[in-house]
């Protein structure tokens, strides 16, 4: 293997890894707060669509543009999320088909596609992109320039967001009662932390994550709206989070290895191996079905990571 | 005085009101949304029930959608009852599609009956076989159920392209003039056609009437079986069946081979029924498995109100292709089907408690009381 089809993995494996780090950083949010969000895939389109016609719309400087679109982006996210949080955490209904409904709902045949022709951006052409930054000015250095310091703004955002999540879990107070409020609401309760506030603002943060996902798409892989552009990255940052079992440092590793594999194909054939294309588009998948099964017989013999609480509902009066 | 409080059981008019109240009120916030984007609610409304019941050929259409959402519907509706989510009923739908057209091609020219139940059990095997990989993963491995049956429905909407578009696999056309210029499935022959009953201007298809009889069979499994009820207590309570004994890692690989042979006939019945040609493209687009979700849903879980949900679904599918276009939106039958989804759940809460006048007697909490919905990792 040449140095170049090294970087050229890597790159490609950090830009498809790029939308999987944030949503599965928003998914593992709400999941340690025991609320399992399957509407994933929904807020990442959703997210996607608004930010792209948020920048498109918009006139003004670059960068301005880019940042309202990317907030707009992170507050559609937001704002499905509030509905599957309503639904979970204060009626109380079953979280898998409240998730589910929250797909259908914002789905590839949902409001991300009925947003996106109501605004029109269907066959538009993106305007604004992030570019590539060369940072120190030494994105020039052979393998590790092009791979760690000539990346665009979001990718260094994302690192900061996941060195900031696993400090928040594991350093600080309000990470402590949120780790406890996913493991035992009950004595979480007791102790005085009010478990329905945690719960609401994690989904919440974890929905504008997962905007902030598809936001990438649009502004940074392909700079066009497709109805359901993101093929299932919103599921696979689901099965994501369980692999990592629940940490966000194993969970940079898995994205960027998926990120790997979704751009496996493209780049094995400009390098010249002939194989169907859908073999290719298969593996993430099935690599997703592999690792899953795999972390699963981890977890059964040593059950680590899960939070006790996942997918229950809190009900303080029935105690 | 005034309290609201638990309701012991369910009472069994909401159990019918409920989803009726969930349609209104989806249609209520769902013509919101089009009011606000600048669409005219009533007018598109009046466009959807045309389209669907009255205008030509309409209702005979809306059966065409109504067929494969029944069989997709029913393997939801038992799957979810008993806990175990199998959403991978597209993907199994399509695998389906390809052993029945598999069989199809392959047994074209014998007696019709013959054929219809050699192709009906081609499609059921091969959703089946497609269900048992998460099923037997998720009964013996733990393996998350929920994401290794979605995973698999990409997996297997590609193995579909690739036997039409990137190979010259047995279901390929590689000989007609137009399969030169666009790569397409061999169509069956003409004799391998499911037979439709004829009502006038309407045809019921024979997957309906099947999916139909099926339906029935399920509620007796469900009601007089003991496998049935065993169903019952794994999906109302894991813990009492693991304490009675019951064997249930087999009753989850039962519960999701049934389910994923259902979603199999879904997939027979677009060949046998309606397409008589694995098209993938087609198939990928209505995507009957997801919408099975909502049918299921939407009937609360049983089979016989899943026949009736499916005509409503259908019709509402059916809409939204007849009029996809500038006006209409086909983004608006999934945010429809969310609202709808939405709806119901939070109506079953509403149905879970009731309000009372007056001095409320203490109570202590029972045996009785309806478990808070529950949810396997």
């Amino acid at each position: 293997m040449n140095a170049d089809l090294i970087v050229s993995i890597a790159v490609s494996a950090i830009a498809y890894g790029t939308p999987l780090v944030l949503a599965g950083l928003g998914e593992l949010l709400a999941e340690r707060s025991g609320v399992l969000n399957l509407g994933v895939e929904g807020m990442m389109l959703m997210g996607a669509v608004t930010a792209f016609f948020v920048s498109q719309t918009l006139g003004g400087p670059g960068l301005a543009v880019l940042i309202a679109a990317i907030i707009a982006a992170a507050l559609a996210g937001a704002a499905l999320a509030l509905i599957h949080a309503f639904l979970s955490i204060t009626v109380r209904v079953n979280q898998i088909v409240s998730g589910l409904a929250l797909t259908i709902f914002a789905g590839t045949i949902g409001l991300s596609s009925y947003a996106g022709q109501v605004w029109g951006v269907g066959g538009q052409h993106g305007v604004h992109q992030l570019v590539k930054l060369d940072v120190l000015g030494l994105s020039g250095v052979p393998i590790v320039g092009p791979i760690l310091l000539n990346q665009d703004a979001f990718v260094y955002f994302s690192w900061a967001l996941v060195a900031l999540v696993t400090y928040y879990l594991f350093r600080t107070r309000f990470g402590l009662y949120l780790r406890a409020v996913g493991e035992s609401p009950r004595s979480a309760d007791a102790m005085g932390i009010n478990v329905t506030r945690y719960r609401y603002v994690h989904t919440i943060i974890g929905g504008a994550f997962a905007g902030l996902g598809g936001a990438y798409f649009t502004l940074a892989i392909a700079p066009i709206w497709t109805d359901g552009l993101t093929a299932g990255d919103g599921w696979i940052a689901i099965a994501l989070v369980i692999f990592a079992f629940w940490r966000p440092d194993l969970l940079v590793v898995g994205a960027y290895l998926f990120g790997a594999l979704s751009s496996l194909g493209f780049t094995l054939q400009t390098h010249g191996v002939q194989l169907p294309s859908e073999f290719f588009s298969s593996l993430p998948y099935i690599m997703t079905v592999v690792v899953l099964a795999a972390a699963s017989t981890t977890l059964a013999r040593r059950r680590i990571g899960t939070p006790a609480a996942l997918g229950v509902p809190y009900v303080r009066e029935e105690s | 005085m005034i309290s609201i409080e638990r309701n012991l059981v369910t009472p069994r008019w909401q159990r019918v009101a409920l989803p009726i109240v969930s349609l209104v009120m989806a249609s209520i916030i769902a013509g919101i949304v089009l009011a606000v984007s600048g669409h005219d609610p009533i007018g598109t409304y009046q466009q959807i029930y045309a389209a669907s019941f009255t205008a030509d050929g309409a209702l005979t259409a809306t059966f065409i959608y109504a067929t494969p959402l029944l069989f997709t519907g029913l393997g939801v509706a038992i799957a979810f009852r008993m806990h175990v989510w199998n959403i991978g009923g597209e993907g199994q739908l399509y695998m389906g599609a390809v052993g029945a057209s598999g069989v199809g091609l392959l047994l074209g020219g014998w007696p019709l009956p013959i054929l219809i139940v050699m192709m009906a059990l081609g499609g059921a095997l091969a959703g089946l076989a497609w269900a048992l990989i998460p099923g037997l993963l998720r009964a013996y491995l733990r393996t998350n159920e929920i994401l290794v049956s979605l995973m698999l429905n990409y997996v297997a909407g590609l193995f579909m392209y690739y036997l039409i578009y990137d190979s010259t696999s047995f279901w390929r056309d590689l000989t007609s003039p137009s399969a030169l210029v666009f790569p397409q499935g061999k169509d069956l022959l003409p004799s391998s056609n499911w037979p439709g009953i004829v009502l006038g201007s309407f045809t019921l298809p024979f997957g309906f009437v099947l999916g139909a009889v099926l339906a029935a069979l399920l509620l007796a499994l469900f009601r007089f079986t003991r496998f049935g009820f065993e169903m019952r207590v794994m999906g109302d309570s894991p813990a009492a069946a693991n304490y009675a004994g019951m064997r249930t890692r087999r009753t989850i690989v039962a519960v999701m081979a049934l389910s994923g042979a259902l979603a199999g006939l879904a997939g027979a019945s677009q060949i046998g029924d309606f397409g008589h040609v694995l098209d993938p493209r087609g198939l990928e687009q209505a995507g009957y498995g997801y919408t099975g979700i909502v049918v299921a849903a939407l009937a609360m879980y049983n089979p016989l109100a899943v026949v009736i949900v499916s005509i409503l679904i259908g019709a509402l599918t059916n809409a939204g292709f007849a009029l996809q276009g500038p006006t209409f939106p086909i983004g608006l039958v999934g945010t429809m089907e969310g609202i709808i989804l939405f709806s119901v759940l939070g109506g079953e809460f509403l149905g879970r408690y009731r309000i009372r006048f007056g001095r409320t007697p203490a109570r202590a909490p029972s045996l009785d009381d309806e478990p808070g919905a529950e949810v396997a990792p």
